[in-house]
């Protein structure tokens, strides 16, 4: 049989593009988050930076807006030594009538040595690696920062790499990803990744309405009860609300949701008592997440955003030293 | 004093860090941090620690982050974390490393200590210098100085039981320093 060409890997079968957790093979995943964790203790030194990427440039290509993902790819590359430079593409060229690949065209006359893209339509960063691809331009490399409805990579490892950290192995584990998977590609990463390193249970909690229709073919068990998927659960991962994507009416209210979906301490006790609680980020306090958990002891909410930016560092490290 | 009348020209590891701790004895101030690079030097800083009088802490670098090789040979699998259990600016500190070859290893790693802050003093350990320096670097304290040819590396090995052992290796190709 042939092998069906990855345009995530380059010929030797390293990592040159991250575009995808999907058919990423659990190796390089495991050694993306292995390399993650010498870059931790890099926040907490006197001097935060290492020169690896000293002399590169990266652009942050945001089509959509993301202050939170845009800052920390920011910081991970300045923590790098890198040059970045800030794009809102949805503001500038876009508006004049350039095309997406006109854009990538010029940013690559200007010597940019990476791009980390943000876009609203699904596959918007493969368009771009392939492009560079046929050019001729192996040294220039891409990262999905959030396509559409698609993935978002970077946010599904740091999403491993947290719950590695605190439950250090993946078998055995039962995790609950709770809420608005419809239109979550933070959850279709993650379950991506969970499902490759073995995870044995993989629960989706939420309205019918909010699930995609295909979503047990991915390996995933369903519960439209919340209390029933919550039970012995070790991770429970707490999606955001995403109510400026919803076009109809998917919900009846804000209120009921909570009523329904939203973590509750009572609803988190019916989890192991060692249960971790995660979140994306931005948290909609009140509607899908109470206060009391967000702020409490099972939660690791704040450690995701730190382990995000190593994690980034350890992507962007791997693939420019390709 | 070494034993050299092995095959492969190599000392006894144990009988050079037997003689590397006799040369610091002595010399050494007696709170310098001992920092290990990674791996091999991690474990002779751990035995130093315990031959030496004195307290010394005991620090674990891994230079990956820092080498001159990372543009042509990319970032190597699992990459250690550094740790510097003691404040570094103002310490006085002894880099340990097993196999002294370009100098370049230890070039990195005096890059990494100064981004944790700038030490008193900083000298260098290493039990086998088989020179080839592609910098100026010189060593404070040597086990054994030994000569191989260019296309072998030396490699340090740890057994079960703790001891220490010098091999010979076609080049691997990722280290050298």
């Amino acid at each position: 049989m042939r092998k069906v060409a990855n345009p995530q890997l380059n010929d030797k079968g390293e990592l040159t593009h991250l575009l995808t957790l999907e058919g990423l093979p659990g190796e390089v995943i495991g050694r993306i988050l292995d390399t993650a964790v010498p870059f931790v203790s890099i926040a907490e030194r006197d001097v935060k930076k290492v020169p690896l990427l000293r002399g590169k440039t990266v652009f942050n290509l945001f089509f959509e807006n993301s202050t939170r993902t845009r800052t920390t790819f920011e910081i991970a590359a300045k923590r790098l030594s890198a040059d970045v430079i800030n794009l809102n593409i949805g503001v500038s060229s876009t508006s004049k009538g350039e095309t997406l690949l006109d854009t990538i065209d010029n940013l690559v006359a200007m010597n940019a040595d990476m791009f980390v893209v943000r876009h609203g339509e699904s596959g918007a960063p493969h368009l771009i690696a392939r492009h560079l691809s046929a050019a001729g331009r192996p040294g220039i490399h891409v990262i999905n920062a959030g396509d559409g409805r698609h993935q978002h990579p970077t946010q599904g490892l740091l999403d491993l790499f947290t719950i590695r950290h605190y439950k250090r192995d993946f078998g055995g584990l039962t995790v609950a990803i709770v809420g608005d998977l419809l239109h979550s590609r933070v959850a279709r990463s993650l379950i991506h990744g969970l499902t490759t390193l073995g995870t044995p249970e993989v629960r989706a909690i939420g309205p019918q309405t909010l699930l995609p229709a295909a979503v047990e073919s991915l390996g995933v068990h369903v519960y439209h009860d919340m209390a029933q998927g919550l039970r012995g659960a070790d991770v429970i991962v707490m999606l955001r609300l995403q109510s400026e994507r919803m076009k109809g009416a998917l919900l009846p209210s804000p209120g009921e949701y909570f009523k329904h979906y939203g973590l509750t301490q009572d609803k988190l006790a019916l989890a192991k008592p060692d249960a971790i609680v995660m979140h994306p980020g931005p948290m909609n306090r009140g509607v899908e997440i109470d206060s009391a958990v967000a702020d409490g002891k099972h939660s690791v909410i704040l450690p995701q955003v730190t382990f995000g930016i190593a994690v980034r560092m350890a992507v962007m490290s791997m693939l420019a030293g390709t | 004093m070494t034993t050299t009348d092995r095959r492969d020209g190599l000392p006894e590891a144990e009988g050079a860090l037997a003689e590397l701790a006799a040369r610091m004895r002595g010399a050494v101030a007696v709170d310098a941090g001992l920092v290990g690079i990674y791996s091999g030097g991690a474990w002779l800083a751990e035995r130093l620690a315990k031959i030496l009088p004195g307290e010394h802490p005991v620090g674990y670098i891994d230079v990956s982050f820092y080498r001159d090789d990372y543009s042509k040979k990319g970032l190597r699998a699992n990459v250690a974390t550094t740790t510097l259990p003691f404040e570094v600016g103002g310490s006085r500190i002894v880099l340990v490393d097993d196999v002294l070859y370009t100098g370049r290893s230890v070039r990195a790693a005096i890059n990494e200590l100064f981004d944790y802050g700038r030490p008193d003093s900083i000298e260098l350990a290493v039990l086998v210098d088989r020179g080839g320096r592609e910098l100026p670097i010189e060593p404070t304290y040597v086990g054994a100085r030994v000569s191989v040819a260019r296309n072998l590396s030396i490699v340090l090995n740890r057994h079960l039981d703790g001891r220490l052992e010098l091999t010979v290796e076609a080049e691997r190709g990722a280290q050298g320093g």
